[in-house]
């Protein structure tokens, strides 16, 4: 194999498996070290810098680091990165004064970004340090988005939305409130603005159409009745429930129903619960608070009586893996007595405030035509982000979106070519700190993932505004922060310093390190000192050693960062690096090395 | 020395030997030798070899004398019986255990101080006894532990890390063990695993002492331009005169080799040893010719490797001395002590 490029960030990068499966690429264990140290306030900057929620993010987030996480592959259950994202929320002090500023001198550009969800905010949030005169339309009487309206307070607090959402409002965001944009072309065509940011969500609710679906007043679109609650419209519920669909959604209508006095409350599933969209979080939180989950039924049609709604006929299925394939063969039919209904079976797009005739291409699926890596449209000006650019996705990914677009909004009113996207950096420092010290915890503990506490049962339903889960007390956090495998100190090679004695080889615990042959990677991968099978898992492989021509290989896969190699070795060949991953924001770029600093940096080594 | 002991967990795909053991339970205590010491990778070898031959830990006396080499036993098999002795007196003790229990399995780890000074008679009658021991000699060159003098072992014109020129001549500890008569003589190095564990195992499976010269570099005080017992110089001048494959009792022998070039001895537990000539006219059972080979070696100022001599059917102490079939150790009281009748009459055969 070719050595390993470790001078472009993205081969560390990608060892640190949280931050790189993390959409905004938020620096995990640098936040975590932070946290186990007391430095709250900094746990929390280094979060915000990122993903700008961190309060909002550590209760709700989809947290894709999670099943990346590298002690998921040692222990079987990821570090708990989301909660330990709340801690640092809650534990930090007033940190109002370390936030970003708004200029006094604004910068005489002038944008509009229409809906306050996670999307806009997080491009307000970019845009405002550098001077932008930024006002936000907003449908809703307040700012957030699905956050607030859909997202129940039982999950996520009003208090911390407005926390967060305020710091990035105060910095003096114009925002419009109640104020619908009811046609794109009017904003456009009164030439008020440098450049508009469309971040309006996936606001459609999916229709069931079967017979029935129009005969009771009892049958409710899951996201419209979510809101409807948030807004005191809706405070009462049935008895018996049947939720329609098993994705995120799903769950927070099902313990909503709870809380709102339905005592039978069922989620029905098409398929098996492989297959359910709900993350396991989400399924296990609902089933703890008595939902029945019942696979294998698709919905046929409703059933009234008079006007009122009394069931709800199934085709039932036996389903079987076949080749790792779902088969479903019919099993008869079934109807579910009940008296409302839930439909939770997806979000859609919908654009009817944007005329089809400004320059604004819209592909067959109605979908905005949306360069993936500007996320302008094909009407330059005009970007979009969050849910309204690919469909319904996450928050964490409408907070990557909105930064994106920041940089490319700024490049535009710069008159920058929007491809010209900046680069990231890295920086690597040494962690030595004495003959065996090193500057982080690199001692393995075999501490298990700690357990969320919850509400008791009776009393958490009620209140709609009971926040189920308590935050991990202080034990259970230094205990969390530990398991922590610092993926972020990572293991540098020198490989003209390697003597070849093997020690690094023989003490380290799972066998990530070999001295070989060269060979091309699948040879490689299979004569390893452990077999390096799982391929999403990077291989370092070092030039060539000086004593026997060998190659050193690493196998990222499992290794614990616990330094022994480099504390092993005689010639500091391994050696502990912390690596840090520099990312660009708008009006930020990340210093580049120069060619010649580069050379410089090389003959010095 | 670290401060963190080594993690317990371990790679999935780890494998369980025939006890249902990894090779992870045949380690000891974290090493507190330097960082890149040649000895760690001895241990290593060791623990592979044992966890290779399936051997139960506790079936096994790991016995040293003084030294960073004698240090060792703590960091492997850390359920095996041990015993750290004085100075150069390992092969005593290994005596009296092997006599005391003969279904030990005896270890012997010891220093090129510990054995060619102030040991060198207790190694030369371990040997002459053939006492059922594989005995390691870790070969540095140097006294490790008092900070580097030169050693008995240490070639004449070789340097100090300061500098100083050993005047002496060598001892070297194949050639000495071949001219008393062991039965058993291999020499490595602790940088080439792929040679040292089957040499391990098959001294392990050996009836009398195996005994196994490893160069194993002291990164600390002679792995310098100068010295001979380095890293880069045993690399530079070894030679493999022989390869040696333990072949376990009932598997089957499946590579082929050019006729001719493959020989096999039979063990006396079953095991084969499989001896590949690396060079052409060796032949390891010829004790004569295996000696001038190695001085012939020498000369040209190469390091010879492998197994450079073996003689599998020698009988060991415990037949030489004809004694009972039984472990000594769990013989009845009466037995061991037949009391003073028995004691006067054995007497009266002297008179
Ligand atoms: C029930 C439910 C639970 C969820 N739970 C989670 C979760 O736990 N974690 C998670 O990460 N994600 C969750 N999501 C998804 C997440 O809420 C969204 O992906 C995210 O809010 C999208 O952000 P956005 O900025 O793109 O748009 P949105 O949050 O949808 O905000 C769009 C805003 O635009 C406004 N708007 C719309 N049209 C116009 C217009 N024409 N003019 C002016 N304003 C307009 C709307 O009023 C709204 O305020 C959940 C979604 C739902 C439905
Ligand atoms: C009776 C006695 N004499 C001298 C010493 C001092 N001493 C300790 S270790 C050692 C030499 C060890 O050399 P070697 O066996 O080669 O071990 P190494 O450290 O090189 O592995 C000496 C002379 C001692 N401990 N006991
Ligand atoms: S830090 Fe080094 S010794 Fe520890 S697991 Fe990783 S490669 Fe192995
Ligand atoms: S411990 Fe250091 S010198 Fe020894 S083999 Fe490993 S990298 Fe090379
Ligand atoms: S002094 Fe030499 S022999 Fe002793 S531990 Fe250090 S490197 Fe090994
Ligand atoms: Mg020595």
């Amino acid at each position: 194999m070719r050595p390993t490029d470790v001078g472009s960030p993205d081969y560390f990068h990608k060892v640190v498996d949280c931050q790189w499966a993390c959409p905004a690429h938020t620096n995990v264990p640098e936040y975590i070290r932070l946290i186990a140290q007391g430095r709250y306030d900094d746990a929390y900057l280094v979060n915000r810098k990122s993903n700008v929620f961190p309060g909002i993010l550590g209760r709700t987030c989809d947290r894709p680091c999670e099943p990346a996480c590298r002690r998921t592959r040692i222990d079987g259950k990821p570090v708990a990165i989301c909660r330990l994202k709340r801690v640092a929320a809650d534990q930090k002090n007033d940190i109002r004064d370390r936030l970003p500023q708004a200029p006094a001198q604004k910068n005489g550009r002038k944008v509009a970004l229409i809906g306050a969800g996670p999307a806009s905010l997080t491009v307000a949030n970019d845009l405002m340090p550098l001077g932008y005169d930024v006002t936000i339309f907003e449908a809703g009487p307040r700012p957030g988005g699905l956050m607030r309206i859909n997202i129940p307070a039982f999950r996520l607090p009003e208090e911390v939305l407005d926390e967060e959402i305020g710091y990035i409002v105060d910095m003096g965001v114009n925002v419009k409130y109640n104020r619908p944009v009811a046609s794109l072309k009017q904003l456009l065509d009164s030439e008020a603005f440098d450049a508009v940011f469309v971040g309006t969500g996936a606001p459609k609710g999916k229709e069931l159409e079967i017979p029935g679906r129009h005969d009771s007043d009892n049958i409710f679109i899951g996201i419209d009745w979510l809101a409807s609650i948030h807004f005191g419209h809706i405070t009462t519920v049935g008895d018996r429930v049947l939720i329609i669909g098993v994705g995120n959604t799903a769950m927070d209508c099902c313990r909503s129903a709870k809380r709102l006095g339905a005592t039978d409350v069922k989620v029905i599933a098409r398929k098996t619960r492989k297959y359910f969209k709900a993350s396991a979080w989400e399924l296990e939180d609902a089933e703890e608070e008595l939902v029945e989950i019942a696979e294998n039924h698709s919905p046929v049609r409703f059933i009234t009586e008079n006007g009122t709604l009394i069931g709800m006929e199934f085709d039932r299925f036996l389903s079987s893996e076949v080749d790792g394939k779902l088969v479903q063969v019919p099993d008869g039919r079934v109807v579910i007595p009940c008296d409302t209904v839930i439909l939770a079976i997806g979000q859609e797009n919908a654009f009817p405030w944007i005329e089809r005739e400004i320059g604004l291409e819209f592909d067959k699926w109605e979908m905005p035509v949306v360069d993936k890596t500007t996320f302008m449209s094909t009407r330059p000006g005009v970007f979009f982000g969050g849910d309204a650019a690919f469909g319904p996705a996450n928050i964490i990914w409408a907070v990557e979106h909105g930064h994106q677009a920041a940089i490319s909004i700024h490049q535009y009113c710069l008159g920058q070519p929007l491809t010209d996207r900046p680069l990231s950096g890295q920086s690597l420092t040494p962690t030595k700190m004495g003959l065996h010290e090193w500057a982080y915890s690199n001692n393995y503990n075999s501490a298990k993932r700690q357990k969320m506490v919850h509400v008791q049962m009776p009393l958490r339903f009620s209140k709609m505004t009971i926040e189920v889960e308590e935050g991990f007390t202080e034990e259970q956090t230094r205990a969390e922060v530990e398991r922590c495998l610092n993926c972020d100190i990572q293991t540098a090679f020198t490989d003209n310093l390697c003597i070849e004695c093997d020690a690094c080889i023989d003490i380290c615990p799972t066998d990530c390190l070999t001295m070989t042959q060269d060979a091309e990677e699948p040879e490689l991968r299979e004569h390893l000192t452990a077999p390096a099978d799982n391929h999403e898992q990077s291989l370092f492989v070092s030039g060539t050693l000086k004593q026997t021509g060998r190659v050193m290989v690493k196998d990222e896969n499992l290794c614990l960062h616990c330094g022994l190699c480099a504390e092993r070795c005689p010639t500091f060949a391994w050696d502990m690096r912390k690596f840090e991953l520099h990312l660009p924001y708008a009006g930020f770029p990340v210093p580049q090395a120069t060619p010649q600093a580069l050379a410089k940096q090389e003959a010095k080594s | 020395m670290s401060y963190i002991a080594k993690p317990k967990v371990h790679h999935p795909s780890l494998r369980k030997n025939a006890l249902g053991l990894t090779r992870r339970d045949y380690e000891g205590a974290i090493t507190t030798l330097c960082a890149g010491c040649g000895h760690d990778s001895v241990t290593a070898a060791i623990v592979q070899a044992f966890w290779d031959l399936d051997i139960e830990p506790y079936k096994v006396a790991k016995l040293s004398g003084i030294g960073c080499s004698s240090k060792t036993p703590a960091y492997f098999l850390r359920e095996a019986h041990g015993f750290n002795s004085v100075h150069g007196r390992m092969p005593a003790i290994a005596t009296g255990a092997g006599a005391a229990n003969r279904d030990l399995i005896l270890i012997g780890i010891s220093g090129d101080g510990d054995s060619l000074s102030i040991g060198l008679g207790q190694l030369c009658h371990a040997i002459r006894r053939n006492v059922n021991l594989l005995y390691v000699l870790e070969n540095n060159g140097v006294y490790g532990l008092t900070k580097g003098q030169f050693s008995a072992s240490a070639d004449h014109g070789s340097t100090s890390k300061k500098g100083e020129i050993n005047g002496m001549n060598a001892i070297d500890s194949a050639l000495l063990a071949i001219s008393l008569g062991a039965t058993f003589v291999a020499r490595s190095f602790s940088g080439d695993k792929a040679q040292l564990v089957p040499l391990l195992k098959a001294g392990l499976a050996h009836k009398g002492l195996a005994f196994i010269d490893v160069i194993s570099p002291c990164v600390t005080f002679n792995d310098h331009e100068g010295s001979t017992k380095g890293y880069a110089y045993t690399r530079e001048h070894q030679i493999e005169l022989v390869q040696a494959d333990y072949v376990p009792e009932h598997s089957e022998i499946t590579t082929d080799y050019e006729p001719g070039s493959v020989k096999n001895v039979l063990l006396h537990d079953g095991s084969t040893l499989r001896l590949r000539k690396v060079a052409e006219e060796y032949d390891p059972t010829d004790r004569d010719r295996a000696y001038a080979l190695i001085r012939e070696r020498q000369r040209l100022g190469e390091v010879a490797t492998g197994l450079l001599y073996i003689s599998p059917d020698a009988p060991d102490m415990i037949e030489q001395s004809e004694a009972i079939a039984e472990p000594v150790y769990n013989q009845p009281f009466e037995n061991l002590c037949p009391g003073s009748a028995e004691l006067e009459k054995l007497q009266l055969r002297f008179r």
